[in-house]
């Protein structure tokens, strides 16, 4: 499944990334394939962020329709 | 497109040629300037890197000569910032790698890509109290065993740690522990370049070295490398860091509030509320009326008018353009410092204090849903709220937007329903002679436009809008020496780069009246003027001055509806069409010089027929 089907306070693995430019500035901040990862906040129709450690990065919701992910 | 050198930097690097270069490197905010500032002291000189916006501090420290860098996630170039960035690690001869310790699996990647590079370091690992806040521990011994390079414990803000790693950067740094992987790759193409460093960057597919060596596409390891390092840098961390868990602060569950709509958009309006009453009222109406009515227009004015007029005959060419209406010594100096200049410093240390609080960013994320309906993202909340200060310092600051398409829809935007502060005193103050609903009817107007024009946009122009993702810092107090000399930095690039263009704009508008062209263009307009929007014939004048400065406009019509030209109905309608109405004459020169001429082209001829459109049809429906 893709990463905007996922829910707040869900820990999920991301699987793949389908950009190649946005996997590279993920790498650099900290998201990348392999990785788990926990939705922290889910804004309504909105970004989506993640949480690794005490890192969060937000990610738009179109963007997270291109990041598949496994619960 | 880099090819100017500024005249300063040339000088700079030609006196201080001798001195070993000490660059500080480090992701966003995580408190490099306080070490810049404790080794350097108040000796600093910021000047702009040559070829772009992004400012620069150098300073001395013993033998060092200490090179500031804008924050970065890792040495490339994917903007501005990150080439400043990597072309003066490239030239360090030491590293000061400044590590926020909260965030240390994020940070390490840019560490251990300085390592792979070769580079001589020490890490300063900052925001230690809040490690200890947090219930987290780091084994500092073991981190910098497996880096290979001295590790420092640090709290910037506090003082702690800055004297071991000043007697640590002494003795030089070590190189660190290169990944394996890395290092054999280096050696494959080192004879091809001229350091460690450019051969990693090689590797990595950097364009300006690829091109500076004519290598074009022949190596592709980037991604490659970037997983091996990240993969690396996780297990350096997940091997020094032990978490337990703890309640956050109350800066966390604020930081938390933001992000969620519920609270967000409450405390997002009450921001806006604050930024309204320090802008629109104490900065744009108090503090105006001291620099610009009293300092710069009369004390200013009448200096220079007495002295000139000595020496020149004002009533000439020349005179009307040194000291005239729009001249060169006069209006020039009088708008940007007297006008502009509070305005800007006033909103440049607003938003400074939004970003190194982190509140910035939780604001880009709630409103990104709604920007993306008109093609752009969170970040362009930026460019968006400085347009209500000035729009020519908005349009300089849409480079931060990730493609043309938005910094196009961003520019149009701005420059067509965004009133600038000028402007917007003198509107209010005309609205507040209406009635509410048609306060209400103007304000709609100029909201559907907003909105209409952005959708429309989003549609019409091809490819794709950038989408978000960003890091999101946890909220913490801003330190205010750091705002300050972002303020001071910005409102200082403002001024250097719009400068010139206001003073291009007065000697235009300076020849346009003394050849009578005003009068000519202000007779073509009339048919529109009075047939089309049904104003009086007067009424082209205002639209004329608002090119010069939209508050010119503005006061314009506000004269006239004091002496009662207008009924309440066409007042409304010359509102929308003066807010609308084309940018002034230096945010026209700012979408010159910042988008391709066909695009500034489209922005302004469109300007011109939205204006006049929108306000036709609020006339025919009115009046």
């Amino acid at each position: 499944m893709t990463l905007n089907k996922i829910n707040k306070g869900q820990e999920f693995k991301i699987e793949s990334i389908m950009e190649k430019s946005i996997r590279e500035q993920a790498i650099r901040l900290g998201i990348f394939e392999g990785i788990i990862v926990k939705c922290s906040h889910k804004l309504p129709c909105g970004p989506i962020i993640l949480k690794t450690g005490l890192q969060e990065i937000a990610i738009g919701r179109k963007l997270a329709k291109k990041i598949i992910v496994s619960i | 497109m880099h090819k100017h050198q500024g005249m300063h930097h040339q000088e700079r690097c030609r006196t201080q040629k001798s001195k070993t270069k000490l660059v500080l490197a480090g992701n966003p905010n995580v408190g490099k300037s306080v070490f810049f500032n404790s080794l350097t002291g108040i000796y600093v000189d910021v000047s702009n890197f040559p070829g772009t916006t992004v400012d620069i501090s150098t300073g001395t420290y013993d033998k060092y000569m200490v090179i500031d860098t804008p924050g970065v996630y890792g040495v490339s170039s994917f903007n501005d910032e990150e080439n400043v960035a990597k072309d003066s690690i490239l030239n360090a001869d030491v590293i000061l790698n400044v590590v926020d310790a909260v965030h240390l699996e994020r940070d390490l990647f840019l560490t251990q890509q300085i390592i792979d590079m070769g580079k001589p370091m020490v890490i300063a690992l900052n925001m230690m109290d809040e490690v200890e806040r947090m219930g987290m521990y780091i084994d500092i011994e073991k981190l910098s065993g497996l880096l290979g390079v001295p590790v420092i414990a640090a709290s910037a803000v506090k003082g702690i740690g800055i004297e071991e790693i000043k007697k640590k950067l002494l003795s030089g740094g070590s190189v660190g522990k290169r990944i394996p992987e890395i290092q054999s790759l280096i050696s494959e193409v080192l004879s091809f370049v001229n350091s460690d460093g450019e051969a990693l960057m090689l590797l990595e597919e950097d364009e300006s070295i690829q091109n500076q060596y004519h290598l074009r596409k022949k190596y592709n390891y980037r991604e490659n490398l970037y997983n091996i390092r990240r993969k690396h840098v996780n297990t350096v961390a997940n091997q020094v860091v032990s978490r337990s868990e703890t309640k956050g602060s109350a800066l966390d569950t604020l930081g938390n509030m933001l992000l969620k709509p519920i609270t967000g958009i409450p405390l997002l309006i009450t921001l806006l509320f604050i930024l309204y009453k320090l802008i629109g009222e104490v900065i744009a109406q108090h503090i105006v009326d001291i620099t610009e009515g009293i300092i710069m227009g009369t004390y200013y004015y009448n200096f220079v008018i007495q002295l000139s007029s000595r020496i020149f005959d004002l009533n000439t060419f020349f005179g009307a353009l040194l000291f005239g209406e729009f001249g060169i010594f006069t209006m020039v100096p009088i708008y940007i410092l007297g006008l502009l200049l509070p305005l800007v410093i006033g909103f440049y240390l607003f938003m400074s204090i939004l970003e190194d609080s982190g509140i910035l960013p939780r604001i880009a994320v709630l409103v990104d849903r709604l920007l993306n309906f008109i093609g752009l993202n969170g970040r362009a909340v930026i460019p968006i709220i400085l347009g209500f200060g000035c729009v020519t310092m908005a349009i300089m600051t849409t480079r931060i937007l990730g493609s043309r398409r938005e910094r196009i829809i961003a520019t149009m935007l701005l420059s067509v329903a965004v009133p600038c502060s000028a402007q917007l005193g003198v509107i209010i103050g005309i609205a507040a002679t209406l009635s509410p609903q048609l306060t209400l009817i103007y304000v709609f107007t100029i909201f559907i436009v907003f909105v209409i024009l952005g959708t429309l946009l989003n549609i019409l122009l091809p490819g794709q809008s950038s989408e978000l993702m960003i890091d999101i810092p946890p909220v913490r107090i801003p330190q205010a020496r750091n705002i300050l000399k972002k303020t001071a930095a910005k409102s200082k690039m403002f001024l250097y780069e719009a400068g010139p263009l206001f003073l291009l704009g007065g000697i235009l508008i300076t020849i346009m009246q003394y050849t009578n062209m005003l009068v000519v263009i202000s007779n073509w307009f009339s048919p529109i003027t009075v047939n089309f929007l049904q104003l009086p014939l007067e009424t082209t004048n205002t639209f004329i001055m608002g090119i010069i400065r939209r508050d010119f406009g503005a006061a314009g019509l506000n004269t006239m509806v004091a002496q009662g030209l207008l009924s309440t109905s066409q007042v409304v309608v010359a509102l929308v069409v003066i807010t609308l109405f084309v940018p002034c004459i230096a945010s026209i020169m700012v979408i010159f010089k910042e988008r391709r001429i066909s695009d500034a082209l489209l922005i302004w001829i469109n300007s011109f027929i939205i204006a006049f459109g929108i306000g036709g049809l609020v006339s025919h429906i009115l009046i």
